[in-house]
């Protein structure tokens, strides 16, 4: 089974917050993205770099072009202007699939599970082992352990179980552990403790930690300052469709983040943020 | 894994929707949740059962109960109820509901629903008699082959319209089911011997015998043990290799029982069938249509339980657009499923004709297609997709069969069981509609 050799990145905790591996370029570029409908303009010229390893925040309020920015860097949507970078080459990315085949890897807040299938049916729905033409349950089994078991989701009773049973943070759970099975190099996570409390909530930010620890890049879309501080190696702010500001989280705090997100401007000395 | 977790079962809503779910629950109310992998000993399996039922999620259990006072009430009622003469012809009548039942299972996975299967089947079932009388006279294999071509391509036909232009399967279906209906009628009227609509199935045919002749007593005890043996050790040796490797395994105990019970019930058909029911010349012997129906139930779990298709099927049913995001070709899977549907009921049309020994226009397609949706929903398929197994297509067809043989048994009216049996039927839809809002309530 060769899923599951995801050992790209061994470090136990996070890469410092801010600065990408030295010698490595981002992970994902945009360059002047832009994307209309009609006279609306969802996306204006938006610039910004994910490099991997880290957690990058994406904020906004509602409207800002957050959405479409997720839509479009995943495939759904095709930008009208500007380029997407992926590992130094510009890519054109015309459904979901071409996203996937890359290593991008988008969780909605609806998880896109079945609740009628267990934890590894749904780990590896539509890319299923097979065995003499038959679904192969032990190679997945045991692949979904392991999976589940490096980054730390030991909570579940048992991964036979149907994903109906478990909680909101073990359904988030599952739905990034099926990511990392499929490769993904880039994690968008659309909300993913909107529907939590406290404690699964924890446990989510936990996994999304983990994540980054094994140098995946993770874009947190978050409208909830307290996890936006507690994971995000860099923020990126968005207002009226455009990038007004990003940056290493620690130029920033809740009030200026608030104010970016609110005004598009904010007068606060901590933000060094680069405006676009 | 650790067992002292928060975690509870939701309802089937998304988790945006959910409700802060920090709460924990009971360890037994975990298991409740799934007791076969769960549960670590058979005394655990027992009791997360009992939490089932009174959560009211009892899967196959009130159908079994039900099943039970029903062979009761028509006993005190009418002696001869349970007598192997009987019981023969029940399993016979329950076999046609069975197949259409099985049928509807596939639609009824998909979150579908086909009301075409009735004469769907009635056409099948002309084409195999057409094909196997004067002047085609085919060998009885090619005409089944004939039978389930036509019906496949029909169903390709509707899943079809279903799936690539997005038409609500209830509109699709109904409109088919009038189609087929006309395909019947005109085959008929076409087919100038058979007179008054009636084409008669030669009586040398295997597709008559199928029905009407018995497998002997010593094949069919041979047959039993070899699929026992065949069953157990494969079962066992499957739970042994997963054990050996630490994957999760049902306790023995829950394997040992599923294995008896299986056993039992096999010996008790066979002893049915093979004791005397004839009532001048000695009359034993298991039906050839009896293994029929299992091999196809067998092959049916076999696709659904083991092969991608039938995981795709059981994903579309819960979560459609999961299933497109994991790269399903849902269109394909979806049609797929309709043509199983529609082949099905062709196989379900075979054992009708089989039965009469010929095939009419007075079919009652429209009362099939009830039945068909009854026998799976009678037998613990969900209405709403991705729940259900052939098994409870075969459960809910005995129920079927049973209350018309018990009310035949009694000589009342056709208007009685009529309504008889659609008191049952909705007595089983409310169950599952009742037992659908006690888990959201709960949880």
């Amino acid at each position: 089974m060769t899923r599951n050799d995801n050992s790209m990145s061994i470090s136990d905790g996070r890469s410092p917050a801010g600065t990408p591996a030295p010698g490595s370029g981002p992970l994902l570029e945009l360059r002047g993205l832009s994307k209309s409908f009609g006279p609306v303009r969802a996306l204006t010229a938006v610039d910004l770099e994910v490099p991997p390893g880290q957690v990058t925040a994406l904020v906004g309020d509602n409207g800002a072009g957050k959405s479409s920015l997720i839509k479009t860097v995943s495939g759904l949507w095709s930008p009208d202007g500007g380029e997407i970078v992926w590992e130094g080459q510009a890519v054109k990315l015309h459904n979901p699939k071409d996203a996937e085949a890359l290593g991008i890897t988008t969780i909605y807040q609806d998880l896109a599970l079945c609740d009628n299938l267990d934890i590894v049916q749904n780990m590896f729905l539509g890319h299923e082992a097979l065995r003499h033409h038959m679904l192969d349950e032990p190679t997945m089994e045991i692949a979904a352990r392991q999976t589940l078991t490096d980054l730390s989701v030991t909570t579940v009773r048992s991964i036979r179980q149907p994903v109906a049973s478990l909680s909101g943070g073990q359904r988030q759970s599952v739905a990034v552990a099926k990511a990392v099975m499929s490769q993904a190099k880039l994690v968008i996570m659309d909300e993913p403790t909107a529907a939590l409390g406290v404690a699964q909530t924890t446990m989510v930010l936990g996994l999304i930690k983990r994540l980054s620890g094994r140098g995946i890049a993770v874009m947190l879309i978050s409208h909830n300052m307290n996890d936006v501080f507690e994971v995000a190696d860099r923020i990126a702010v968005l207002y009226l469709g455009r990038l007004v500001s990003s940056g290493p989280a620690t130029n920033y705090d809740r009030q200026s983040v608030v104010e970016w997100m609110t005004s598009g401007a904010s007068g606060r000395a901590v933000g060094t943020g680069t405006a676009a | 894994m650790s067992t002292d977790t928060p975690a509870q079962s939701e309802p089937n809503e998304a988790v945006t929707t959910a409700p802060d779910d920090d709460a924990a629950l009971s360890d037994e109310a975990l298991i409740a949740a799934a007791p076969d992998v769960l549960a670590n000993s058979i005394g655990d399996y027992f009791r997360a059962w009992g939490t089932r039922i009174r959560n009211g999620e009892s899967g196959a259990l009130p159908i079994i109960v039900g099943l039970i006072a029903i062979i009761i009430f028509f006993q005190i009622e009418q002696s001869s109820f349970l007598t192997a003469g009987n019981l023969v012809n029940l399993l016979v009548q329950a076999a046609t509901y069975i197949m259409f039942g099985a049928a509807e299972l596939f639609a009824l996975l998909l979150s579908e629903i086909d009301l075409s299967v009735g004469f769907t089947g009635a056409v099948g079932a002309w084409v195999i008699a057409e094909l196997i009388a004067a002047p085609v006279g085919l060998p009885w294999w090619v005409a089944i082959i004939g039978g389930l071509l036509a019906t496949g391509f029909f169903g390709f036909l509707q899943g079809s319209l279903i799936t690539r232009l997005g038409l609500p399967s209830f509109v699709v279906t109904l409109g088919g089911s009038l189609a087929m209906e006309g395909v019947m009628l005109e085959l008929a009227n076409v087919d100038k011997t058979a007179v008054g609509g009636v084409i008669n199935i030669n009586t040398n045919s295997p597709i008559y015998k199928l029905v009407s002749t018995n497998m002997s007593t010593t094949l069919a005890w041979i047959v039993l043990v070899v699929g026992l043996a065949l069953f157990a050790a494969l079962t066992l040796s499957r739970a042994r290799k997963r054990r050996a490797q630490g994957l999760t395994t049902p306790p023995l105990g829950i394997t040992i029982l599923t294995i008896a019970v299986t056993a039992v019930g096999g010996v008790v058909l066979v002893l049915i069938c093979n004791a005397n029911r004839g009532n001048l010349t000695p009359l034993r012997g298991v039906p050839w249509v009896v293994p029929f129906v299992v091999f196809v139930l067998l092959l049916w779990s076999w696709m659904l339980g083991r092969t991608r298709l039938g995981r795709y099927i059981y994903a579309i049913g819960a979560n459609p657009e999961a299933a497109r995001r994991a790269g399903i070709n849902v269109a394909r899977v979806r049609t797929i499923g309709f043509m199983l549907c529609s082949m099905t009921a062709g196989l379900a049309g075979l054992i009708y004709e089989s039965r009469l020994g010929n095939m009419s226009v007075d079919f009652d397609g429209g009362t099939q297609v009830l039945f068909a949706v009854a026998a799976g929903v009678i037998g613990g398929a969900s209405l709403f997709g991705g729940r259900g197994k052939p098994l409870h297509a075969l459960l809910g067809g005995i129920v079927i069969a049973a209350v018309f043989n018990g009310l035949g048994l009694m000589g009342v009216s056709a208007a009685v069981t009529d309504i008889a049996t659609a008191i049952v039927l909705i007595a089983a839809v409310t169950l599952d509609a009742l037992v659908r809002r006690r888990s959201a309530t709960l949880s």
